[in-house]
């Protein structure tokens, strides 16, 4: 009922699960039942990239909650990504059990290369699917809520607090690259063998974690719109707007900014945790301040404060990457500075933003 | 029965005093020998000799009457270079000429030159010989006229005290006028009475080593064997003396890196404190600005090779006016657009930083340079035993401070300055006034640019001139912002100072990452103490 409610109201956002639907069909039928030798046969190789990307989107989806509607200009999104994408790897990492080139059945493999004797304390229950998927969820979550309540109890905003989202993203990059922190250090955790009993390099687990990326994307825009288009969204975009006035008024503006923030890194956990298994390594590099820059790019190319505009954005810029980085790698750092250049300069509203603009002339 | 009555130590001592009588006859014995002929003629005779204990001898007293072959002659010799002839005896200096050996008399003669060593054999010597010539160079150095070699030899038979020195060197103490030099003279004494004095003579040792930070002070007093309780009390005094003067200074030190460390992130962190704290503009750009300076730099070392120490006094105009003009093309072509939108000039001006970087990696490679550091500013500031502040280091914390000085002066004292100031507290009442503030912010903004440019030509002596050298500072140089204030210059050269000192601080024991780490939740969790920095602007308009 609400479902339905929402996506009458939302035309675009109907649009956007709709084509998700049909692509998780078509995918997975071109790439299992068309023969390889057919030129409809979609290879696993595109099928794990557009996983990918649909990973990517539901991190974009995250950011915007906050950019677009809360109006925190978050430089450490990726954080959250990648520690959703660490408490992953760790589940993979306990999986490989004996088949490490080391063949110990309890202790990863760089463990035994850096001649630890035990599994350290915060490894354990990483054995579990279903611990695993919970600190996907609980450990963006709390990080995400401690950070959030010492900010915005504070006060910081603007500028100063987009640089302590910098700080903390640095700060835990710098830590997980150490050997002592036991997660993998400089190489992070790879060599992934399977997933719930799945062989991880098989065409249907391929599939199955593109359809998951798919319904995740779908639920986590769901949800979003849900949360934008209730009392709760039209009050962040009010702090948004007027974080004074808002408060004067009378809400909460902690609680609304912290409730937001932390529902956003929950999400870009998740498509932390959907991104590994697909990509097959998770390393210190995902904390890098300049993914978390970069993924501001693609929520702002696509269109911020429209939630849609995030995901179209994701999908383009990263495509656009893939085609780049293979065809001409010396123009693809041009590109991408150009396009934050052109985009703040001349696209504030993003591609959605064209559309709207094209709509109110005529 | 008494044999076993003797135990190991004892049985030890009775050996050398057995091996201790022997030497002493045998010595003596080659001593009346030379003392009988009382001629150095003799003397330079022995040296042929087989026999180590006369050679030893004979060197001895060859460097105590020191005629003015002693030196050359002695120092051959531990080169392996003295040679006497088979017949007759007399001592050659070897040469090698182009594959000929010449034999040059020690005293009067013509040189003789041959293909083949024969005739000649060379002065052997072992290593007791060798650490006595040692000892007896350093000696005979005492008397040198230059201060600074007679230091020299002191520290040489500081690393090899020998009790025969011990009459030298008293009475070099009482002809000697340089300071440093009569200091660590009663150092070596010192040391040496420690080992061979008697008990007041220790006591006072003692006394003298404990004002000394000579490793050698330290170690002759931690392997002293103190005969009596009093002098173990205060042999132990002392090595605590000792170990928290080291501390102090080890300290001292520390903070000086601190300090070093300060001032470059201090020096990163000004021009960004004008682009951003008197202009709003949030420049993700500056690091490839400081960039563009170091690749000034590197490039004027090229356009100068044989004038390296010149090229760095170059490079500094150089690279303010090269990262100004860039600065100043940055801000006409794309900040001009976005007045008053500080977090779309982060996207916007992170977008020119990539460009940045890939057009530097096109012209110069992806692949890092190097600057050479010139030879004015290496070696080190030798302030006494322990604590050394190298050039670099130092002259850095100067560079720092001027710049800084020179920017306050810029900012307070002319016309550009005021209209700075006047723009960035209120632009509309500036422009009435008549500021045209459109040039105004393209000059602040040229100005921040080029002191980028400054901090870029300091980074290109300390590390590898990159195309991600930028990256490396830019968060950095945010954070000093920060913590310091936006907006405030004194702000930001307090936080630089302050963030290098505390990192520097908690390097020994957290180690160079964690301390890194730990900084930055120190800051985080500082600005949610004090949301505006160190040194909040003070206004009283509400945000919206």
């Amino acid at each position: 009922m609400l479902l339905m409610k929402m996506i009458r109201s939302d035309k675009p956002g109907a649009w956007l699960l709709a084509i998700l639907l049909v692509v998780s069909i078509v995918v997975p039928v071109l790439n299992l039942l068309v023969p390889e030798n057919s030129a409809f046969h979609l290879s696993t190789y595109t099928v794990t990239l557009l996983g990918k990307y649909l990973t990517y989107a539901l991190l974009a989806l995250a950011a915007d909650l906050v950019w677009g509607y809360l109006g925190i200009l978050t430089l450490g999104h990726a954080a959250f990504f990648a520690l959703g994408g660490y408490a992953m790897g760790m589940y993979l990492m306990r999986q490989i059990g004996e088949r490490g080139v080391y063949g110990d059945p309890v202790l990863p493999d760089f463990m035994v290369f850096l001649n630890w004797q035990e599994l350290p304390w915060f490894w354990y229950g990483f054995d579990q699917f279903w611990f695993a998927a919970l600190m996907v969820i609980v450990v963006p979550g709390i990080l995400a809520y401690v950070f959030g309540y010492l900010a915005f109890r504070s006060r910081v905003t603007g500028v100063y607090l987009s640089i302590i989202t910098q700080a903390m993203t640095y700060a835990l990059m710098l830590a997980f690259f150490r050997n002592e922190m036991g997660f993998g250090g400089n190489n992070g955790l790879t060599d992934f063998k399977d997933i719930l009993g799945f062989d991880l390099r098989a065409d249907s687990t391929r599939i199955a974690l593109f359809l998951a990326s798919a319904a995740a994307l779908a639920i986590g825009y769901v949800l979003s719109r849900i949360i934008v288009s209730s009392r709760l969204g039209l009050a962040s975009v009010a702090i948004r707007d007027a974080e004074s006035r808002s408060r004067f008024i009378g809400y909460r503006v902690e609680n609304i900014k912290l409730w937001v923030f932390v529902f956003s890194a929950v999400m870009a956990g998740v498509a932390g945790a959907l991104y590994v298994p697909q990509v097959g390594i998770i390393n210190p590099g995902e904390f890098s301040p300049l993914n978390s820059i970069e993924l501001l790019i693609w929520v702002a190319i696509g269109g911020r404060g429209t939630l849609y505009g995030a995901i179209i954005g994701a999908m383009l810029v990263n495509y656009s990457k893939t085609y780049f980085t293979a065809a001409l790698p010396e123009v693809w750092l041009y590109a991408l500075g150009a396009l934050f250049i052109l985009v703040t300069l001349y696209l504030p509203k993003g591609i959605v933003g064209l559309r709207n603009m094209r709509k109110e002339k005529a | 029965m008494l044999v076993f009555l003797i135990t190991t130590p004892m049985k030890k001592s009775i050996f050398l005093l057995f091996l201790f009588f022997f030497m002493g006859y045998s010595l003596q014995a080659v001593a009346s020998e030379v003392s009988e002929n009382d001629s150095l003629q003799a003397a330079w005779k022995v040296l042929s000799d087989k026999n180590y204990n006369k050679k030893a001898k004979a060197i001895e007293f060859i460097a105590q009457q020191n005629p003015p072959e002693a030196v050359p002659a002695i120092k051959a010799m531990l080169e392996g270079q003295l040679y006497y002839s088979r017949r007759g005896k007399e001592l050659y200096f070897l040469r090698e000429i182009e594959g000929n050996y010449e034999f040059t008399p020690l005293f009067d003669g013509e040189p003789i030159i041959q293909k083949k060593k024969r005739g000649f054999k060379k002065v052997k010597i072992n290593n007791r010989l060798r650490s006595l010539i040692r000892q007896l160079l350093a000696v005979i150095r005492l008397d040198n006229e230059d201060a600074n070699i007679r230091l020299a030899a002191v520290q040489d038979l500081l690393k090899n005290p020998g009790i025969e020195a011990a009459g030298r060197v008293k009475n070099a103490i009482e002809k000697e006028t340089d300071d440093r030099v009569i200091t660590s003279m009663q150092t070596l004494l010192a040391v040496i009475q420690l080992e061979s004095g008697d008990e007041t003579e220790q006591l006072s040792a003692i006394e003298t080593l404990s004002q000394s930070l000579n490793s050698s002070a330290m170690n002759a007093l931690s392997d002293y064997q103190p005969p009596t309780e009093a002098l173990k009390n205060a042999a132990q005094s002392a090595i605590k003396k000792i170990n928290d003067k080291r501390d102090l200074y080890a300290k001292a030190e520390t903070v000086f890196f601190g300090l070093s460390l300060g001032s470059v992130l201090a020096l990163s962190a000004i021009g960004l404190a004008i682009t951003f704290g008197v202009m709003g503009v949030i420049n993700m750009a500056h690091g490839e600005l400081m960039m563009i300076g170091a690749y000034t730099t590197y490039v004027v070392q090229l356009l100068m090779p044989n004038n390296i120490g010149a090229s760095i006094l170059v490079a500094i105009p150089a690279a303010f006016i090269v990262a100004g003009l860039v600065g100043i093309a940055i801000e006409r072509s794309v900040i001009r657009h976005l007045y008053g939108r500080p977090l779309e000039t982060l996207l916007a001006t992170f977008g020119v930083s990539l460009v940045l970087q890939q057009t530097v990696r096109t012209i110069f490679s992806p692949l890092n340079r190097s600057v050479e550091t010139p030879q004015w500013m290496s070696g080190a500031w030798q302030i006494n035993e322990v604590l050394a502040l190298t050039w670099n280091r130092l002259y850095i914390i100067l560079f720092c401070l001027a710049v800084f000085a020179a920017l306050i002066m810029v900012m307070k004292k002319t016309t550009l300055g005021l209209q700075v100031r006047a723009v960035s507290q209120n632009r509309t009442m500036a422009r009435a006034m008549g500021v045209r503030s459109t040039w105004v912010d393209a000059l602040t903004f040229g100005l921040g640019s080029g002191i980028a440019g400054l901090a870029g030509v300091a980074l290109s002596l300390l590390t590898n001139v990159g195309p991600n050298l930028g990256q490396a500072y830019i968060i950095d140089s945010f954070m000093v912002v920060v913590f310091g204030g936006v907006g405030n210059l004194w702000g930001t050269l307090v936080a630089g100072m302050s963030l290098g000192v505390i990192n520097k601080l908690l390097e020994p024991w957290a180690g160079a990452v964690l301390a890194k780490i730990l900084v930055l939740i120190f800051i985080i969790l500082f600005i949610q103490k004090r949301p505006k920095g160190l040194f909040p602007q003070r206004g009283r308009a509400a945000e919206d």
